[in-house]
């Protein structure tokens, strides 16, 4: 259990500027997932958290205490990597000892089995304890390692991108199975991962990461519907968001350079949303909906069938927006569709720094 | 068979306008090898294999007479021969393990990140490319009792070091050491550099000590390319002979080439020196087959 705090961190590889003032509070119990790009740094964040980089400025602390001069094993924490990096030669029995039996932790032979096999169980990997680790798939592997994790019970447990190099499926099962072992073991988590259905369905906090700085920190929920830059919103969600430019006149959005309207009025009043302020209008795909008797005209320039739903590009003059509809929608390419957008839905970002003008009040 | 792997010639190039095809080229690059092998290496030793059931003697006009395997009895029922097998085990034994601990001890120490990495490792390799020959004159005078740098930095006076009939083996297996732990070093760096960083950084984060990520993940890892430097190293301590030769000349250095060499080249005694010469080469063949053995079933774990 442990509460970690990042205070102005800033790294940087030769030329190379990974981290610049990078501030995050992780509660203790919480599921924190760290969102971003590859590049963005967030592997170097995890590895520092661990002891296995140095900050070049900046404090980091685990419940309280300073810890720059703590190895990684007096930080006591736990790291899944995205190569598993199981021991080579050794049995998946063994692997699992492995962070059991260094002299330091002296625990007796009983104690290691009883958990080992405790562990084996709830991976569901009981059936492979005694198979030699490089004749495992991929799946396995990771169960492997996120059990060496858990069989030591740390203070904090750290993964990178420990999903991303399995299959849709299996990526899809150990999600569900990881997010319950966290809540089973009430520890912190920190999760780093590019794939923002992993950041949403896991996360109890998500932060989004962006060039080496911390861009949005918050809930899921706050992270997908009220971004705090237009970074924030075309990266997370799939489709992303909508980004129109435009300005308000007389309670109605006006898009320019594309040449169309739409009504505003009884719109979420934001301050700062003044008539003739260049903005960016956000609006998510499902949001954008389908009627005979809406303001604009569009034609149909692609359609994707998704099952439940089908995500339309509309093709309004030279623009393409993206629209969600139920997948027993009839639509044609190049069909003419007239759409409308849900007021209320809409985000506003100052076109200059596309930063939401929620946020930037 | 041979057609598929072979490029087809230009048919414009110069050999083609000499009327020469693939195969006269081929040939003419591969005949002179194998002929050379055949009369300087395959020959000779099926022709000693003959020489060694009789009593053929390089020195004398006699002709050679059929013994059978009196040879190979005769020597295997010598205490001397023994004995020079005695001190070429110990030899092999002192050298071999030196060698693996030094090499591998300064391999694990360049294994990092260090200035002038290169440049050191490439200095490190230089007493493995002298010539034995130099080594040993040299060595011989770094030992010398009287004016020996050995002696004087050491401070031990007017120590014997090659004249001494108990320390004479160790100082040539010391001389050996120096000159071949390179080689086990340079081997020992390609396997731990194979040992990929996240394994260790996984061993870290796993809170296990030095010794013990030592011992449970590098050890396994390089033993393999390790096991491959030992067959080497003592194949070659197994057949030593110019080292112990020019160093010094003590009855306990007398390991089993010079036995060998002394008995065909000093007493003449041709077949029976080839019968020896056999069972040397058997032997080298059996310690070799039994490290093989071992070295596929580490790679197999």
């Amino acid at each position: 259990m442990a509460h970690i705090q990042l205070k102005n961190i800033s790294k940087t590889f030769g030329n190379h500027t990974a981290l610049t003032g990078l501030n995050l509070d992780i509660a203790d119990g919480e599921f924190f997932v760290l969102l971003g790009e590859t590049g963005a740094g967030k592997t170097t964040t995890l590895r520092m958290i661990a002891g296995l980089e140095k900050p070049d400025e900046g404090q980091i602390f685990i419940d309280g205490a300073d810890v720059a001069d703590w190895g990684a094993a007096e930080r006591d924490v736990a790291l899944v990597l995205q190569q598993y990096s199981l021991y080579p030669r050794y049995t998946v029995r063994e692997n699992l000892e492995f962070p059991l039996k260094p002299k330091i932790r002296r625990i007796e032979p009983d104690e290691i089995k009883t958990r080992v096999d405790r562990v084996a169980r709830t991976l569901r990997i009981e059936h492979l304890l005694d198979r030699k680790t490089d004749r495992l798939s991929g799946g396995e592997m990771q169960r492997v390692s996120i059990g060496r994790a858990i069989v030591r019970k740390p203070r904090v447990f750290l993964m990178d991108e420990p999903l991303s190099a399995l299959d849709a499926k299996l990526r899809e099962a150990l999600r569900t199975e990881l997010k319950n072992i966290q809540m089973n073991l009430g520890q912190t988590f920190l999760f780093v991962t590019h794939d923002q259905i992993e950041a949403m369905s896991m996360g109890d906090k998500v932060g989004v990461l962006n060039h080496g700085r911390i861009v949005q920190t918050g809930t899921p929920y706050e992270i997908y519907n009220n971004p705090r830059d237009t970074y924030v919103a075309s990266f997370v969600g799939s489709p992303p968001m909508n980004l129109i430019d435009g300005k308000l006149v007389n309670g109605r959005a006006v898009m320019a350079p594309l040449n169309f309207e739409l009504p505003f009025a009884g719109g979420a009043k934001t301050s700062g949303a003044t008539d003739g302020r260049p903005l960016v209008f956000g609006i998510r795909p499902e949001d954008v909906y389908l009627e005979s008797g809406a303001p604009v005209e569009a034609r149909v320039h692609d359609v994707e069938n998704h099952g439940v739903e089908k995500i339309l590009t509309l093709r309004i003059g030279d623009a393409m927006l993206r629209a969600t509809v139920p997948a027993r929608t009839d639509v044609e390419i190049e069909q003419p569709v007239r759409f409308a957008w849900d007021p209320d839905k809409v985000v506003l970002f100052d076109k200059g720094s596309g930063i939401s003008l929620r946020h930037a009040g | 068979m041979a057609t598929a792997v072979l490029t087809t010639l230009d048919p414009n190039s110069r050999s083609a306008a000499r009327g020469m095809s693939d195969l006269t080229i081929r040939n003419l690059f591969i005949i002179p090898t194998i002929v050379f092998l055949i009369v300087f290496n395959i020959f000779p030793l099926i022709y000693s294999l003959g020489y060694s059931f009789t009593d053929f003697r390089a020195s004398s006009p006699a002709a050679a007479n059929f013994v059978g395997l009196q040879n190979y009895r005769e020597l295997l029922n010598d205490p001397f021969i023994w004995s020079n097998f005695a001190i070429t085990a110990k030899y092999v034994i002192v050298s071999v393990v030196g060698q693996v601990i030094v090499g591998f001890g300064v391999a694990l120490l360049l294994n990092r990140d260090i200035p002038l990495k290169g440049l050191l490792t490439t200095l490190l390799l230089l007493p493995m490319m002298l010539s034995m020959a130099v080594v040993g004159l040299f060595w011989k005078l770094l030992y010398d009792p009287s004016f020996g740098i050995i002696n004087y930095t050491l401070g031990l006076g007017s120590f014997e070091w090659l004249s001494n009939p108990d320390m004479a083996l160790y100082a040539v297996a010391i001389t050996d050491i120096w000159m071949w732990s390179p080689f086990v070093m340079l081997l020992s760096l390609a396997g731990l550099s194979a040992v990929p960083k996240h394994l260790y950084e996984a061993a870290a984060i796993d809170r296990a000590g030095s010794f013990y990520t030592f011992f449970r993940i590098t050890l396994p890892l390089v033993a393999p390319i390790l096991m491959i430097a030992i067959i080497f190293r003592t194949m070659e301590a197994f057949k030593t002979f110019d080292l112990a030769y020019i160093l010094t000349s003590q009855p306990t250095t007398e390991v089993i080439s010079i036995r060998l060499y002394k008995m065909a080249f000093q007493e003449w005694q041709t077949g029976r020196s080839c019968a020896l010469a056999y069972i040397v080469l058997i032997m080298i063949l059996a310690i070799t087959n039994i490290y093989v053995k071992y070295l596929n079933k580490v790679k197999e774990r």
